[in-house]
């Protein structure tokens, strides 16, 4: 245990130490301290990985938070194998992250706030997988949350970067809501707040209903979705998925780390740690299937059309998470899980590639500008390539497995959308192949379509941003061969490692189905590639062609489905309306102003009157003295 | 024998002279003069009830209030000279710093 608590407060000791001391005395040496605790955290992680292969799981308190009546929490740490997955992902991610930003941020004036806050970011999701009660989740929850507002806004003197770190930090609080009622519900039904008694006793509660709001709902349906609004918000799913796009304001190894690896995902561990309490709901379980295959339809689809080279990705992201809730959403989280952490290594790789990009185009993120990039950084060139071949799915990647045990499961097991989402699953895998193979044709293919100037300026990175892209792309292509199915002559190790956690998942299926399965989903993903292929390499008139022949879809996707438009007309301008005249106008100027000026202006006023008696004059003094007891007197004899 | 009354009569009128002198006059030598007068006639009045009454407690009063006048004459002559010498004058609407 002991050596345990380093992996979580390594980084929060660099953390303090940049903060306090980075401004004065390590400013271009800020990154060695937090490079230092990050690597020492991953080797304690491994230790606890090895340690969890052995069967060695750990539940402990460190010490008591506080306690109120039977309310107590305790801060403490529970490692076992899901965690332990979790803990390498991202410890991995994180040092590779920051060692890349080591050249990616060279030069910036913030250079030690970066990194201190990298590291912060780094210890509070630590804390979250960590965690063992819900509170100290929730807290690791905020405090991750805090941390990407934080780095988003990193430029903040833009004001683009200081309203999307706002926006994230605003569209969050809805989501929470219901997350932090959730944990309420559980302390209300459990008295307590910690996993172990929840989930030992949540099988007890499968039939109880409690009254919300007039109705009787299935009490777990009821805290297994106040807890997946939380999600929906953290992972960015429909309908709070409107922040994750914006997000990419921040410098691109925060969107690696925070809005593709880490952060995000935080919402699928959190559906697969409560895998206990949404399993007991087939309604919860039907919908966060449902979420996932719609959101990840839908922002694959928007994926098609944009030109803003890390806003690809970032719909990229928010479509693949959407495949993992897909997965929980079918019960096979293990699945979902294993996607997690492949998709961790892919998605990291191809944002770093892409800010390597844009380090060699001067920070033009425009897809239409670039072309032909392949020889001027073949290390980028091929490491973005490997991660697209895995995230489309083909045959040996990481993705590929990952992919094709979620569509195995969702068409195999027991839900009734199954076979719904698998066909949307398949659809997006097409879809999937298709734009990354865009972005890799329109990036690294063809003529260079930038000015002069870009032209010449073009680079591959220093080492200390292409040696993570090796590493990481090592990842995106080997991550999956630990969960290599029985069908491919595999272990399926990585679901048989989490079956302690997360229970086996439910498949019944003929061995040719299972072919079949995986033979669709293969030939959606070639497609996908053969179709960028031709569309955007051999027939460029035609995406210009379709974009003209189909103008009113094309409009819609370009435009997102309006979904920020509608919000802004439904939620920001009357909340922008309210504030200005009903907040601002009358209960802050004409009531609180009131108060606050009227108090002191009475008094001032008052004193004006009074201020009149006092002349300096001793003979004033006295007459008024003299008066005074006259009438004291009179009063006296008269009675 | 002179009545209890007169005696009285002399008290308030003497005690009125003094306070009028103080509140009227501007000079702070006669303000001074005056709150002695106001002191003496107490102390007349004093008088003559001690010895209406055939009590002692009232003179060993009066003998206080002379001595504490005494004190007070002293203390008040050396803050009336103190002030002549800062602001040259003897008038008391020149000394107006507590004016708020």
């Amino acid at each position: 245990m002991n050596n345990y608590l380093l992996i979580p407060f390594l980084p929060l000791a660099a953390f303090l130490i940049n903060i306090l001391l980075g401004r004065n005395f390590l400013k271009e040496k800020a990154h060695w301290v937090s490079i230092l605790a990050v690597a020492g955290s991953w080797v304690v992680a491994v230790m606890a990985l090895v340690d969890t292969m052995a069967g060695k799981t750990i539940n402990e308190d460190l010490y008591s938070w506080f306690v109120s009546g039977n309310f107590k929490v305790s801060v403490g740490f529970l490692i076992d194998q899901l965690t332990a997955v979790m803990l390498i992902v991202v410890t991995t991610c994180s040092m590779l992250i920051h060692i890349y930003s080591v050249g990616y941020m060279h030069g910036d004036k913030g250079f030690y706030r970066f990194f201190a806050y990298l590291s912060l970011f780094t210890f509070c999701m630590l804390m979250l997988v960590m965690a063992n009660n819900f509170l100290q989740l929730y807290f690791g929850w905020e405090g991750v949350g805090l941390c990407s507002y934080f780095l988003i806004g990193y430029y903040f003197d833009k004001k683009s970067a200081s309203d999307a770190g706002k926006k994230a930090f605003i569209v969050n609080r809805f989501g929470d809501f219901g997350f932090g009622l959730g944990i309420i519900m559980i302390f209300l039904t459990f008295g307590t707040v910690y996993y172990e008694p929840v989930f030992a006793q949540a099988g007890g509660f499968a039939n109880h209903t409690v009254n919300f709001l007039g109705y009787d709902v299935h009490l777990m349906t009821l805290i297994a979705l106040l807890l997946f609004c939380g999600s929906i918000g953290k992972s960015a799913q429909m309908p709070l998925h409107v922040w994750l796009p914006d997000a990419m304001e921040g410098p691109t190894p925060v969107s690696a780390l925070i809005h593709a690896a880490t952060m995000v995902t935080a919402g699928v561990f959190l559906v697969a740690r409560c895998s206990p309490i949404f399993s007991l709901s087939e309604t919860a379980l039907m919908v966060v299937a449902l979420t996932g295959a719609i959101t990840s339809l839908f922002a694959a689809t928007i994926g098609l059309v944009q030109n803003d080279i890390k806003r690809i990705i970032a719909y990229s992201t928010i479509s693949q998470l959407g495949y993992m809730f897909l997965a929980c959403g079918v019960g096979a989280y293990s699945a979902g899980v294993f996607h997690l952490y492949t998709h961790a290594f892919f998605k990291a790789l191809l944002f770093l590639c892409a800010g390597s990009v844009m380090h060699a185009m001067a920070g033009e993120l425009n897809l239409q500008k670039m072309g032909g990039l392949k020889k001027y950084m073949p290390v980028t060139y091929i490491t973005m390539l490997l991660a697209s071949l895995s995230i489309a799915g083909v045959p040996g990647f990481a993705g590929f497995f990952s992919k094709d045990e979620i569509l195995w499961l969702a068409y195999s097991g027991p839900s009734p959308v199954g076979k719904l989402v698998w066909g949307i699953g398949t659809v997006v895998a097409f879809l999937t192949a298709l734009y990354s193979f865009r972005l890799i044709f329109l990036t690294f293919h063809g003529k260079f379509r930038g000015t002069h100037e870009q032209e010449h300026h073009l680079h591959e990175s220093p080492k200390v941003m292409t040696i993570p892209l090796i590493l990481l792309c090592v990842g995106a292509i080997a991550s999956g061969w630990v969960g290599i199915p029985h069908l491919l002559g595999g272990g399926a190790h990585f679901t048989e490692f989490m079956k302690p956690v997360l229970g086996h998942p439910e498949g019944h299926g003929t061995h040719s189905e299972e072919w079949m399965v995986m033979a669709v989903s293969v030939i959606a993903g070639f497609s996908g590639i053969g179709l960028a292929y031709f569309m955007y390499l051999k027939r460029a008139d035609i995406p210009v062609r379709l974009a003209a022949r189909f103008s009113a879809v094309h409009k819609i996707l370009l435009n997102k489905y309006y979904v920020d438009e509608f919000y802004s007309f439904l939620i920001v301008r009357p909340a922008i309306w309210i504030a200005k005249n009903i907040l601002i106008g009358i209960t802050d100027a004409k009531i609180i102003e009131a108060i606050v000026n009227g108090i002191p202006k009475a008094i001032g006023g008052f004193s004006q009157v009074i201020r009149k008696v006092q002349t300096g004059f001793l003979q004033h003094y006295a007459t008024i003295m003299a008066t005074g007891i006259l009438i004291i007197v009179a009063i006296m004899l008269l009675r | 024998m002179v009545p209890l009354n007169w005696y009285l009569m002399l008290s308030a009128v003497v005690f009125m002279i003094g306070v009028f002198g103080f509140l009227t006059r501007k000079n702070i030598i006669i303000m001074f003069m005056s709150v002695e007068l106001m002191l003496n006639g107490v102390n007349i009045s004093l008088i003559a009830f001690s010895h209406y009454l055939q009590d002692m407690r009232g003179q060993i009063l009066v003998f206080f209030i002379i001595t504490v006048a005494a004190a007070e004459a002293a203390i008040g002559l050396a803050i009336i000279i103190a002030l002549f010498r800062n602001k040259s004058t003897a008038h008391v609407d020149e000394m107006n710093e507590m004016k708020g």
